[in-house]
């Protein structure tokens, strides 16, 4: 059964279009992330699917009701993580939670085993208040009420964003059971090595959704030759690489330039001798294995191109 | 980099709350022109370190200088010669980009005339002329992080604090962000970065990592990779934080 089902959907704020004619399914059980720039109607997305935001145009299903229609049912089995703080700063850990509790109707006992894994990392802070939690402990707060009626749908806005990478790491480990006790996951964040642990995923800018897949197969997709440059004159460097028109990008990393060039003829040898034309010489040159953030990269830019074309 | 000259000089840096011990005798030095970045877990008391090496609070003991200024004794000239942002402060959403910039210039004390000519400067730097009369909150959150930075280094200071720059910004915008710190930092600026992206870890020259008030390592990102057995940076990290 389609657990989301997004039909051709518009949505404009005065004259900007944060949602362009979009369409997308998402499939019960499924961990879905949803990545993007700034700006791209991640949020609007999702604010449209958990009922706080109506259509301009189309429509959107939560297992079969209709989000303006049934809102109501969709907000009994749905839990909703925003992006922003959503816990109340001047109620203890306790009192939000027991609050949360009481709005769908339940008790923090009912479904304790659920949040049990988070909420004994918070329980020796029962009586502390929300505004004064470290931002990771807000996080696993914000979790906690998102999760207190055990919904079957958990819409969560960009939580790991702030928080460092060892509880990153315990979150998405919380994710993973979550996901195995049937419920259906969908994540936004900026972080490419997270978008790698979905099952599928949406890239998403200017409102509309670009590309659409697992993420194994989009990387196996990536075919844009990627190499590392090492040189002494990075900033030289860079500048004449980004001048060549075979060169299709090229970044500072690290110690290193990465390029990517726009075909596989224009291999390591061919920017070796190409560079040394302008007596850069001196370099060591390494193909490169793309990764998530190639691919996110990439279509953002084509996407950018054909746009302007 | 010049390794010759220390621009930061952390001696035995000590900040106690009450009986809690946030900054534990942290000993390092930063030199003039580095990228340092300077990571750890939330909580780990990096805020707490960065407050003090900017001037605003004081340390319990230590002996710390921030281009040649005494953290204790002379705050004001230290604040004079840094520049500060943040992820969660940096520019005010209700003025407008040029009214963004002639402020902080006036903050640091920069002359009209001053603040006049290099505003337009930048914009045109930053290819804002579109949105230069544009109020900061309109604008996406990756462009008003590279104006941010670019106010925090308007008056030429010697040392830039980053707490978080890019936190939350997309993978296209971070690259666009980095490549105007390291040119910040071949015009002689001295980088102190946080980040929870191990990724920025490896664009710094070293690294410090903390945990519990403490600095577990410093090194540089090859050095520490190959004396922890990993691979990436990101590895290293979960090694120290988890201990």
């Amino acid at each position: 059964m389609e657990c989301i089902e997004i039909r051709s959907i518009n949505k404009s704020y005065g004259a900007t279009r944060a949602i362009r004619d979009t369409s997308l399914t998402i499939p019960e059980n499924c961990l879905f992330g949803l990545i993007g720039p700034d700006g791209a109607g991640k949020t609007t997305l999702f604010r449209m699917i958990t009922t706080l935001l109506i259509p301009d145009q189309g429509a959107v299903f939560v297992f079969g009701y209709d989000t303006v229609k049934h809102y109501r049912q969709i907000r009994l089995f749905t839990g909703y993580m925003p992006g922003r703080f959503s816990l109340y700063p001047d109620l203890t850990v306790t009192e939000n939670l027991i609050f949360y509790a009481t709005i769908f109707g339940t008790t923090i006992k009912e479904h304790y085993q659920l949040i049990r894994p988070v909420y004994s990392l918070l329980e020796p802070y029962g009586d502390r208040l929300a505004m004064n939690l470290s931002g990771g402990m807000k996080q696993k707060l914000a979790l906690c009420c998102a999760l207190i009626h055990n919904p079957r749908l958990l819409v969560l806005d960009e939580p790991t964003t702030g928080v460092d990478a060892v509880s990153r790491k315990e979150f998405w480990e919380t994710l993973q059971v979550l996901k195995e006790s049937g419920m259906t996951i969908l994540v936004s964040t900026p972080y490419m090595d997270e978008a790698a642990r979905c099952e599928r995923i949406a890239l998403m800018q200017e409102g509309s959704i670009i590309v659409e897949d697992r993420p194994q197969s989009i990387l196996a997709d990536f075919t844009t030759p990627l190499f590392e440059v090492q040189g002494p004159d990075r900033l030289g460097t860079l500048q004449r690489l980004r001048s060549l028109p075979e060169i299709k990008r090229a970044y500072l990393f690290g110690h290193s330039i990465h390029i990517a060039t726009s075909s596989p003829g224009y291999d390591a040898g061919w920017i070796n001798s190409k560079l040394a034309e302008f007596g850069i010489t001196g370099l060591e040159i390494q193909p490169v294995t793309p990764d998530f953030e190639d691919c996110f990269i990439e279509g953002v830019e084509m996407n950018r191109k054909e746009k302007v074309a | 980099m010049n390794q010759s000259k220390v621009i930061i000089s952390v001696n035995n840096l000590v900040k106690k709350y009450g009986d809690f011990i946030a900054n534990d005798r942290l000993t390092f030095n930063v030199y003039e022109g580095e990228i340092f970045g300077f990571l750890g877990a939330n909580g780990a008391g990096k805020t707490t370190a960065i407050r003090i090496l900017c001037g605003l609070s004081y340390p319990t003991s230590g002996k710390i200088e921030i281009s040649g200024f005494d953290v204790y004794t002379q705050r004001e000239q230290i604040k004079r010669n840094i520049g500060y942002m943040s992820q969660k402060f940096s520019l005010y959403e209700d003025l407008n980009i040029r009214e963004n910039i002639r402020f902080y210039g006036g903050i640091y004390g920069m002359s009209t005339a001053a603040i006049r000519r290099k505003t337009d400067e930048l914009i045109e730097e930053l290819e804002l002329s579109s949105i230069a009369r544009t109020l900061v909150r309109d604008i996406p959150l990756g462009w008003r992080q590279k104006v941010a930075f670019s106010v925090a280094i308007f008056h030429e200071p010697k040392i830039v604090f980053l707490d978080e720059p890019t936190g939350g910004v997309d993978p296209l915008t971070r690259r666009q962000f980095w490549e105007h710190i390291y040119r910040a930092a071949a015009r002689g600026i001295t980088v102190f970065v946080t980040t929870h992206y191990m990724d920025e870890a490896e664009y710094c020259e070293r690294v410090s990592i903390m945990a519990d008030g403490r600095i577990e390592a410093l090194d540089t990102p090859a050095r520490l990779k190959q004396e922890f057995g990993a691979a990436t940076m990101d590895e290293v990290f979960l090694k120290i934080s988890r201990k």
